[in-house]
């Protein structure tokens, strides 16, 4: 069985992002960079496959410029076989991303897709469902829970009233909940190893994809700061506050 | 050209947050079908028909509506997308599942958890977990949004007068995914996002027994339980409880947050909240900073305290 697992470069997930000085964007000038969190479950869960016998490859993709190579390289030196770079200076939105994703799948076929639920900069949450649809596959996301049977895999999903089962089979498109597993970290004599893992380049053009960007950014700005509150003494105080301050109970 | 909303329900209610993706709907100035896909002894239609703002209801009625799968949702979406030039749902799990992929498939580029909608063309939406807000502009004819449900009213469930139109329902035939089974967590306390009141508990409760003592809050408050994503990440509570970038968005009048220090995450899901107070030990906790009532002690000694004096 081959895994192919989509990745994306974003912002390390400690720093807080803000806006640039024109408003224009989000400024990630110093800013650290580092494997989308959702991402790093989904190449653990490959690996975590690949170690129970269950699949013999695993293919990691991410599209960018060479920057990108950084996590393409992090990713082989947990454990993923190869790395695919779909080169380019421009950044896709979900729809064009998952457009480029198709064309690689077309290219390399899988019969797993796992990816992350949502890379924590644009909060999107569309790329795996718009691949799956895109590639006419079954999705299965916000993933807690992943077990491979044959050619079928049944996978149990995070949703807002608890928990769903479902089963699909085989190529499918699975997207990553925090709870699926604890990624681990890279050893160095993997990292090294790494270094000599093949990281193959592609560009835009020869796969045919035409990037759109169909919305625009305006304006980012900074969220309204709430004021500091006060700080009360005791709970007899708090009661008393909420009762005839913000009148709330 | 109408507005298409999507509607979420459990078999038998319509969700609120439908009722709030209908008010955020209103905003287009289109009017405003919606999309009902449920097994035919529903009561979901009754329901549905007397809606405020509602024009028409697309009545897809089918067995296997009884639970709802991506790919069946977005079938219905693309047969009826030519008198469309929007299609809305929440941005709870069952709109993030459902809207992508019925956007792909008609070619939109989606934009995500609105919480403004400035013109027909024009909205704000959090980014990198509501540490900035971005105002985007789309460029297509046709659009697809799912809708932060907390940043928008609810319309009313009554004085409306739809009609309802019997749709075909899209066979199934090249699914390849099944629904195996659920396992909802079942509660008598208000549902988490549609509660006046939260109390969540962070890592500082120690452990899941603890939540007893949130819960003995709770229960006098009427009010929601939920948690930090530290408190779920060490299996205190089901994932289920979550506020936050990766769980929940919750906007109540109140919301007490205990033993919650407060980083980013989580306060992307819970700072449009009416009124906040933080209950920790350390005073430096960056929870103080938005919350309007701060109160510096032991969690362990100010939750009973709270529980006898409410």
């Amino acid at each position: 069985m081959k895994i192919l697992i989509p990745i994306k470069r974003v912002n390390d997930y400690n720093v807080k992002v803000r806006p640039n000085q024109a408003n224009t964007d989000v400024d990630l000038s110093n800013v650290k960079m580092a494997m989308n969190p959702f991402c790093e479950i989904a190449v653990e869960e490959a690996i975590k496959l690949k170690e129970a016998g269950k699949a013999d490859e695993i293919v990691v993709v991410t599209i960018g410029d060479d920057k990108h190579q950084e996590q393409l390289r992090t990713a082989l030196a947990l454990g993923a076989d190869r790395a695919l770079l779909v080169k380019t200076d421009k950044t896709l939105q979900p729809l064009d991303v998952a457009k480029t994703l198709a064309k690689v799948y077309e290219k390399e076929s899988a019969d797993l897709v796992i990816m992350g639920k949502v890379g924590i900069d644009g909060d999107h949450n569309q790329t795996g469902q718009m691949f799956a649809a895109l590639t006419n596959l079954p999705q299965a996301t916000f993933a807690s829970e992943v077990e491979v049977n044959g050619n079928h895999v049944q996978v149990t999903r995070e949703i807002d009233g608890g928990l769903e089962t479902l089963s699909a089979e085989m190529p499918a498109v699975i997207t990553t909940d925090l709870r699926l597993n604890e990624p681990r970290y890279a050893s160095l004599p993997n990292i090294m190893k790494a270094k000599r893992k093949p990281l193959e380049e592609l560009s835009l053009d020869e796969l045919n994809v035409n990037v759109e960007n169909k919305v625009t950014t305006l304006k980012v700005e900074s969220p309204p700061e709430r004021q500091e509150g006060v700080k009360v003494e005791n709970v007899e105080q708090l009661v008393d506050k909420l009762k005839n301050e913000a009148k709330v109970i | 050209m109408k507005t298409l909303v999507i509607a979420e329900h459990n078999g038998e209610n319509l969700s609120a947050a439908t009722l709030s993706v209908i008010d955020a709907a209103k905003k287009l100035g289109r009017d405003i079908d919606l999309l009902v896909a449920s097994n035919s002894s529903s009561n979901v239609l009754e329901e549905a028909k007397v809606v405020e703002g509602v024009s028409t209801i697309l009545d897809f009625s089918h067995e296997k509506f009884e639970n709802e799968i991506a790919e069946d949702i977005a079938a219905c979406v693309v047969s009826v997308k030519d008198s469309y030039d929007f299609f809305l749902a929440s941005s709870s799990t069952s709109g993030k599942n459902n809207l992508p992929r019925a956007a792909a498939l008609l070619d939109i580029q989606q934009i995500s958890e609105v919480t403004e909608i400035l013109d027909d063309k024009t909205f704000k939406k959090p980014i990198y977990a509501g540490s900035c807000i971005a105002t985007v502009q789309s460029t297509q004819e046709k659009n697809a949004l799912t809708i932060r449900t907390t940043s928008f009213e609810k319309t009313g469930t009554s004085g409306g007068s739809a009609s309802v139109e019997t749709k075909d329902v899209p066979d199934s035939n090249s699914r390849k995914s099944d629904f195996v089974k659920n396992e909802l967590t079942v509660s008598d306390r208000p549902e988490l996002t549609a509660a006046d009141i939260v109390v969540s508990g962070g890592r500082g409760m120690q452990n899941g027994e603890n939540f007893a003592l949130l819960e003995a809050v709770a229960t006098k408050l009427n009010a929601a339980v939920g948690a930090s994503r530290a408190a779920v990440d060490s299996g205190f509570v089901p994932n289920d409880y979550q506020v936050g970038q990766t769980g929940k968005s919750v906007a109540p009048n109140l919301y007490i947050a205990v033993g919650i220090s407060g980083a980013i995450q989580h306060l992307a899901g819970m700072k449009d909240s009416k009124t906040i107070v933080a209950i920790n030990k350390d005073e430096e906790a960056p929870i103080f900073k938005v919350a309007d009532y701060g109160l510096v002690a032991d969690l362990f000694e100010a939750l009973p305290d709270l529980e006898s004096k409410l």
